[in-house]
């Protein structure tokens, strides 16, 4: 049996987000279509509305709501010193939550791994290489994730921000390899924090 | 449904759900198998960082019903550090992975195959030389039962002036009969002796244009049997400065 077009475009529109197989495509397809219409409407409402306000930071490519640059840039308290490097925008919450770190922060969108095709031009490297030729910065923390992309990624950026003179650490073990930096606690990861070490050397 | 034991190379991991991983790894004894690894990804799991692409590993497995088996247990026989800390070699890896990914087939035993890339990833290693993963493509090449024909003119059989090499054709070609890409004597020097059994020596050749060239050919000539691009070498090519 199939379904109508229009039913299979939902499954399919579905089907495409990440961690979300054909299954639970069909699942959430058939529980919306069996939700009351407002229900519907609201879902379709807060994604048309964050498409529409929510865009990315112009210097760190954190989520920005309301301007140009994200919340953290535009705040004066943050320390213009410290660089915070995580792989995606939450991250940043999982960063945040520790209340550990008063810099400001650049979001990579994405990790090294050359066999998914992801390399310095499809991350925010360049960026990140303006922003400590051109800003205050004194140090450069890596906070990707505590496995073998994000180790690799915290390699790939010492090989680039090293030779510019400005002193790049890594947040300490005691994350447990392997795992996901969002999943960490946040006593854990406030203590990897404090415990970083110097990369490259 | 039974239990098994092997040896294996993590070739990829996706994530799956909320904390498992599926792992496509490159056994010895049963070839390329997919498995899943359960809560691999929550913090106080001891099995993440040991199914790491890259991993070498010994492992035990279940095998049910489906496709995918599940892997119940894992000890680490080399973790090969030196390649996750160097951004070059790691791509380097990552071609050989992504390579074998494409070549070998699920649950047909190719312990040879095995065999080169646990090899290739230990002198990789040891000593950061392209021509490692050239010499890994030729190798594969060759155990494909497609080695280029490096001695003499595919064409007339001469064994002098062999001045060019055809990706197609499989094999180099004289200044008589000359077709494809010219190849350089350097180059032409290091693919017979990487071919003909001489990869120690080749392996201590200071990095020049011929090994660049050697580079560029066997990944050239990989790429035309897959019928394919691979991915990681095309981000090496950026993390050159
Ligand atoms: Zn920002
Ligand atoms: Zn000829």
């Amino acid at each position: 049996m199939s379904y109508s077009s229009t039913v299979q475009e939902l499954i399919d529109q579905f089907g495409r987000l990440p961690g979300i197989g054909p299954k639970s495509a069909q699942r959430v397809a058939f529980y919306l279509l069996k939700a009351p219409t407002e229900d519907a409407v609201r879902l379709s409402r807060a994604i048309v509305d964050a498409k529409e306000r929510v865009s990315f930071c112009e210097r760190c490519f954190n989520l920005s709501e309301g301007g140009e640059e994200c919340a953290i840039c535009r705040d004066p308290r943050r320390e213009e010193r410290m660089v915070c490097v995580v792989e995606d925008a939450q991250d940043i919450v999982a960063v945040e939550r520790t209340q550990e770190f008063r810099g400001r922060y650049h979001v990579l969108q994405g990790a090294f791994s050359p066999i998914d095709g992801v390399g310095v031009d499809q991350l925010r490297v360049k960026e990140l290489m303006t922003r400590v030729g051109e800003e205050d910065i004194e140090e450069v923390i890596i906070a990707t994730n505590p496995n073998l992309e994000g180790e690799a990624t915290a390699a790939l950026l010492a090989k680039y921000l090293k030779p510019m003179g400005v002193k790049v650490s890594r947040i300490a073990s005691g994350l447990p390899v392997g795992g996901d930096l969002e999943y960490a606690d946040e006593l854990t990861l406030g203590r990897a924090l404090e415990g970083r070490t110097t990369v490259g050397e | 449904m039974s239990l098994y034991r092997d040896q294996a190379v993590v070739l990829r991991a996706w994530k799956l759900g909320e904390a498992d991983r599926i792992i496509s790894m490159h056994t010895l004894d049963n070839g390329k198998v997919r498995g899943v690894a359960k809560g691999v990804r929550r913090t106080k799991s001891k099995f993440g960082a040991r199914l790491e692409p890259l991993s070498h590993i010994s492992i035990q497995l279940y095998r049910g019903r489906g496709d995918l088996d599940t892997i119940t247990q894992v000890e680490t026989l080399h973790r090969f550090s030196n390649l996750r800390t160097d951004p070059d070699r790691f791509a380097r890896a990552e071609a050989m992975l992504e390579c074998v990914e494409h070549v070998a087939q699920e649950r047909e035993p190719d312990p040879r195959l095995h065999v080169m890339l646990v090899r290739a990833l230990g002198t990789l290693n040891d000593q950061d030389s392209p021509l490692v993963v050239a010499s890994f493509f030729l190798k594969l090449l060759a155990h494909e039962g497609l080695q280029p024909q490096v001695d003499e003119c595919v064409s007339c059989g001469a064994t002098e002036q062999l001045e060019a090499i055809d990706l197609g054709d499989g094999g180099v070609f004289c200044r008589n009969c000359r077709r494809g890409r010219p190849v350089s004597a350097g180059a032409l020097d290091i693919l017979q002796r990487i071919l003909g059994g001489g990869l120690a020596g080749v392996l201590s050749e200071p990095v020049g244009p011929a090994t660049s060239e050697v580079d560029l050919l066997s990944t050239a000539l990989m790429e035309h049997h897959l019928e394919r691009r691979l991915r990681s070498v095309a981000v090496l090519d950026q993390t050159q400065i």
